[in-house]
């Protein structure tokens, strides 16, 4: 089944539920225009909404959290998965990612770290620090889905965890945004309900994937 | 017009399983013909577009960080560049313009003018020549949907 494609199932009961899968929102963050190009182009055609920003500095604004002020319209700001490349100038993406981590409304995100440089103590450093995984440089399409499935399970998780004694295995939607695949390279932001991460950690989730 | 298509593709195939023999073209660039498609038919030749802009300022700005009139030469400046154009390289499947980064920047490590320099006039003709070739190849598949055929998908093992 289609990221964003509509699954009519019949309820016992008689009424019709309609459930759509979530779309994720992926915040690309990379000082490279090649690479930016690359990895938004990799991450649409998995079905992600993409924004692409071009150095940490930008991604921190994008997010609300460099103490500027237009911090207070980013609250609903719903961001799955960031992911940033370690060597850039200025705020590397180690920076980047202590700096997510510290803070309350994005701490929850997953943080993906790109290299092109295969270095141990700083794979370790970044997976230390909360990275949910380090991609080695140049990244591929069968990175990127596996990336995808990581999160997509986590967020099912999450699902689970926020919906209403329904003890029936469905799929429910927590984004009531509509989904559309479109990706900009950091321009204005839809308001959409955000929903902090929980994380469950006994939950089994192979029956919704 | 079949014939002309065949022969046509025969032609585009030929020419493309050469440029990955020959070192031009690595893994990666079949990577990114994965991601073009009906929707979007010219990425890979956008990215390729953004890759060869890339290197006019890269190369550009190694020229100018190694021009000894300006003073001393800053080597770190010049591996910063060196180190960006292998990673744009790296992602475009741009082999031998990779390998050419990979001992610019041991040069570079090791302060080394002569080979900086050597390797700056080299990674120009370098990057100049994969330019032609993909343009070449890229002017087979327009001619292929030209006249009418399709253009193949080219298995390089």
């Amino acid at each position: 089944m289609a990221v964003g494609e509509v699954m009519r199932m019949e309820i016992p009961a008689g009424g019709d539920l309609t459930v759509t899968t979530p779309e994720l929102h992926v915040l690309a963050v990379d000082d490279s225009i090649v690479d930016r190009k690359v990895i938004e182009r990799l991450l649409r055609i998995s079905s992600c909404k993409v924004t692409t920003v071009e150095s940490g500095t930008r991604a921190l604004q994008y997010l609300g959290l460099d103490g500027g002020k237009g911090a207070s319209n980013l609250k609903d700001l719903k961001v799955n998965l960031i992911v940033t490349d370690y060597s850039m100038p200025g705020l590397t993406g180690y920076d980047l990612l202590k700096k997510i981590k510290e803070s309350s409304a994005f701490r929850e995100v997953p943080v993906v770290i790109m290299s092109s440089e295969n270095i141990l103590p700083r794979i370790e450093e970044c997976l230390k620090e909360g990275a949910e995984e380090f991609l080695l440089k140049p990244v591929k399409l069968a990175d990127v889905k596996r990336i995808k499935q990581l999160i997509l399970k986590n967020e099912a998780e999450e699902c689970k965890t926020l919906s209403h004694s329904n003890k029936r295995k469905l799929q429910e939607d927590c984004d009531t945004s509509s989904s559309s695949s479109s990706s900009h390279d950091d321009s204005s932001v839809k308001d959409t309900p955000s929903s902090k991460r929980m994380k469950s950690e006994s939950e089994n989730l192979s029956s919704l994937f | 017009m079949d014939a002309l298509i065949s022969q046509l593709q025969r032609q585009f195939r030929d020419y493309t399983i050469s440029l990955y023999q020959q070192g031009f073209l690595d893994d990666q660039f079949t990577e990114l013909k994965k991601l073009q498609d009906d929707g979007s038919p010219d990425f890979v030749a956008e990215v390729l577009t953004l890759f060869f802009e890339d290197c006019v300022k890269l190369i550009s700005n190694m020229a100018r960080s190694l021009d000894k009139t300006t003073g001393a030469v800053d080597f770190s400046q010049v591996g910063a560049s060196v180190h960006q154009l292998k990673g744009s390289s790296s992602s475009v499947g741009a082999k031998r313009v990779k390998a050419l980064c990979v001992s610019f920047k041991e040069y570079c490590e090791a302060k080394n003018y002569e080979g900086c320099v050597r390797c700056l006039q080299q990674v120009d003709i370098e990057y100049k020549a994969l330019k032609t070739k993909l343009q070449d190849m890229f002017n087979l598949e327009k001619q292929i949907i030209q006249a009418g055929g399709r253009v193949p998908q080219v298995d390089i093992n």
